[in-house]
C-alpha cells in the first residue's frame, strides 16, 4: 500500500457513561489512518458498537475528544440488522442518502445503480427487502453506505446474522469493493476468525469499561481468499488474536 | 373442497339453514308480523319501501363518510402532532381517551342542543371514530425501527423528511388498521346521533327510520332497514380492507400469501 499514511480519525482518552450508570467505555485512544481496514475485536458489552457510533456522530462522547486531522468527511454507515425501509424497493433504499441530502435526480440514478451493480444485485434494484434473502438484504445495506462514496465506512457486526456460506462469500466481496475502492474501513466484530480475515489491523478491547487492551498487525498480503483462509498463517493469527483476546477477557479461556 | 370455496360456502349454507328456520318458525306458530315477519316480507317491504330506505341510506352514509374523513384527517394531524410535540400530547392525550371512553349514547342528547341537527350527527361518527386513528397512528408513529431512525440522523435528514420518508410510511400499516376501525364506529356513531336525534323530515337518515317503525309498530320495515345497515356496515369494512391490502400488498407482512 503506498498511499499517504494519515490520521483520518483519532479517538482520545474517550469515555461514555450512559444514564443508567453503566461505563461503557473508558480511556479509549485509537487512531485509524487512510485506506486502513480496522476491525475492533471483542466480546459483547466491550463498547465497540458504542465507539462506532460516537465516531459516526451518532452518540456523544461523556469525556475525552475525537479529532478528524483531515476534517470531518463522509461517513458510511452498515448496521447488524439490514435496516431496510420495507416499504422501499432496492434502488429507493440504497437513493436514500442521496435523497436525503437532496441530490439530483439524474445524477443519484447513475450512482445508485452503479452501487447496486457493486454488490451484485443488478437484477433486483426492484424487489422489495422481504423478496430478498438476508445476505442481500445486507448487500443492499452497503451499497446504500456506499452510494455517497464515504471516505470511511462504519460496520457493526453486519454479517453476525447470516449463515456462514453467505458471511465467507460477503467477506470476500467486502475485501475486493475495499481493494477496489480504497476506502477506509473500520469493521466491528466479535469472531475472531472474521476479524483475522479481512483486517490488516485488529484492535482487540477489554469489556466493561471498553477500552484498547492491544493492537494487532495481520501483515498477510491481499488479495486473501480461500486459500489463505485455510493457511497454517491463518490459524497462527487466529490463534494469537484468540490468546490476546483471552487475555482481554481477564484470563477466561 | 379448497378452503377458499369452504369460506364463502359455509356461511351461505348456514344463512339459508337460519332463514329457513325464522321462516318454518313463523309458519308453525303462526306469527304476526308486528312480532315477527317472515324473511320473505322483510324482503317484500324492502322492495316495497325501496325508494324511501334508499333515500335514508344515502342521508347516513353521507355522514359516515364524512364522519368517517374527519376521523381520519383528525386522527392522523392529532397523531402526528403528538410525535412532533411532547407537550401538545401530554396536554390533550387525556382528554382525547375521555371522549373516547365517555358513551356516545350519553354525549349525544349534549351536543344536540348546542348544535344544528345534521353538525351534532356529524360530531358524534367523528367522536366515536377519530380514536382507533389516533391512538394506532401514534402507536406506529412511535415504533419507527431506531436504526433506520438514527441512519436518517447520519444523513442529516431534516424534521420533515423524518416525518415524511420515515414515520408515516412507518406508521402506514397501524394507521389503516385504525381507519379500518373507525370505518365501521363511524357508522355507529351515526346512528346513535340519529336516533338520539329522532327528527322526522326528508332529511333523516336510517337509523330514524327504524325508530319511527318502531314507534308505529312497522316490524318489516324496522327489519328491513336494519338489514340495509348492517350490509352498509360490511360493505364499508370490505372496502377499507381492500384499500388496506393494495396499500400494503407489495411489502407488509399482513399482506404476504404465505405457502406451507
Amino acid at each position: 500500500m503506498n498511499r499517504p499514511v494519515t490520521e483520518i480519525v483519532s479517538l482520545r482518552n474517550v469515555g461514555k457513561t450512559f444514564e443508567s450508570g453503566t461505563v461503557a467505555l473508558q480511556g479509549l485512544d485509537l487512531d485509524v489512518r487512510g485506506g486502513e481496514f480496522v476491525s475492533l475485536l471483542g466480546p459483547s458489552g466491550c463498547g465497540k458498537s458504542t465507539a462506532l457510533r460516537m465516531i459516526a456522530g451518532l452518540s456523544t462522547p461523556s469525556a475525552g475528544t475525537i479529532e478528524w486531522p483531515a476534517g470531518a468527511g463522509k461517513i458510511g454507515f452498515v448496521f447488524q440488522e439490514p435496516t431496510l425501509m420495507p416499504w422501499a424497493d432496492v434502488a429507493a433504499n440504497v437513493q436514500l442518502p442521496l435523497m436525503l441530502g437532496g441530490a439530483d435526480e439524474a445524477r443519484a440514478h447513475d450512482a445508485v445503480h452503479q452501487a447496486i451493480a457493486r454488490v451484485g444485485l443488478a437484477d433486483f434494484a426492484q424487489s422489495y427487502p422481504r423478496e430478498l434473502s438476508g445476505g442481500m438484504k445486507m448487500r443492499t445495506s452497503i451499497a446504500r453506505a456506499l452510494v455517497t462514496e464515504p471516505q470511511l465506512l462504519l460496520m457493526d457486526e453486519p454479517f453476525a446474522a447470516l449463515d456462514e456460506i453467505a458471511r465467507f462469500k460477503l467477506n470476500n466481496d467486502l475485501l475486493t469493493l475495499w481493494q477496489e475502492l480504497r476506502r477506509t474501513v473500520i469493521f466491528v466484530t466479535h469472531s475472531v476468525f472474521e476479524s483475522v480475515y479481512l483486517s490488516q489491523r485488529i484492535v482487540v478491547m477489554t469489556p466493561r469499561p471498553g477500552r484498547v487492551f492491544a493492537e494487532i498487525a495481520i501483515p498477510a498480503p491481499y488479495p486473501r481468499d480461500e486459500r489463505f483462509r485455510t493457511s497454517a498463517d491463518y490459524a497462527g493469527y487466529c490463534r494469537q488474536v484468540a490468546e490476546t483476546l483471552g487475555q482481554a477477557m481477564g484470563g477466561a479461556p | 373442497m379448497s378452503e377458499r370455496a369452504l369460506r364463502i360456502g359455509l356461511p351461505i349454507l348456514m344463512l339459508a339453514l337460519v332463514l329457513l328456520a325464522w321462516d318454518l318458525v313463523v309458519r308453525a306458530f303462526a306469527i304476526q308480523p308486528f312480532v315477527l315477519p317472515s324473511p320473505g316480507l322483510v324482503l317484500s317491504t324492502l322492495i316495497a319501501d325501496g325508494g324511501l330506505l334508499w333515500q335514508s341510506l344515502l342521508v347516513t352514509l353521507l355522514t359516515t363518510i364524512e364522519g368517517f374523513l374527519l376521523a381520519a384527517v383528525g386522527g392522523v394531524g392529532l397523531a402526528v402532532l403528538f410525535s412532533q410535540s411532547r407537550l401538545i400530547e401530554y396536554s390533550l392525550y387525556p382528554y382525547a381517551v375521555i371522549l373516547q371512553v365517555t358513551p356516545i349514547v350519553a354525549i349525544a342528547p349534549l351536543l344536540l342542543i348546542y348544535l344544528p341537527q345534521p353538525l351534532a350527527v356529524l360530531a358524534c361518527a367523528w367522536i366515536v371514530a377519530f380514536f382507533p386513528v389516533l391512538a394506532n397512528t401514534t402507536l406506529g408513529l412511535s415504533s419507527v425501527d431506531h436504526n433506520l431512525i438514527a441512519l436518517f440522523e447520519l444523513y442529516k435528514a431534516s424534521r420533515w423528511q423524518l416525518l415524511w420518508n420515515l414515520k408515516l410510511p412507518s406508521a402506514l400499516p397501524q394507521m389503516l388498521a385504525g381507519l379500518r376501525i373507525a370505518g365501521g364506529l363511524s357508522l355507529i356513531g351515526a346512528v346513535v346521533a340519529e336516533i338520539a336525534a329522532g327528527s322526522a323530515g326528508a332529511g333523516s337518515g336510517l337509523a330514524y327510520r327504524i325508530a319511527e317503525s318502531g314507534y308505529r309498530l312497522n316490524i318489516p320495515r324496522m327489519f328491513a332497514a336494519l338489514l340495509l345497515l348492517s350490509v352498509t356496515g360490511v360493505a364499508i369494512f370490505f372496502a377499507l380492507s381492500a384499500a388496506s391490502h393494495l396499500v400494503l400488498r407489495r411489502w407488509h407482512e399482513s399482506a404476504l400469501k404465505r405457502e406451507r
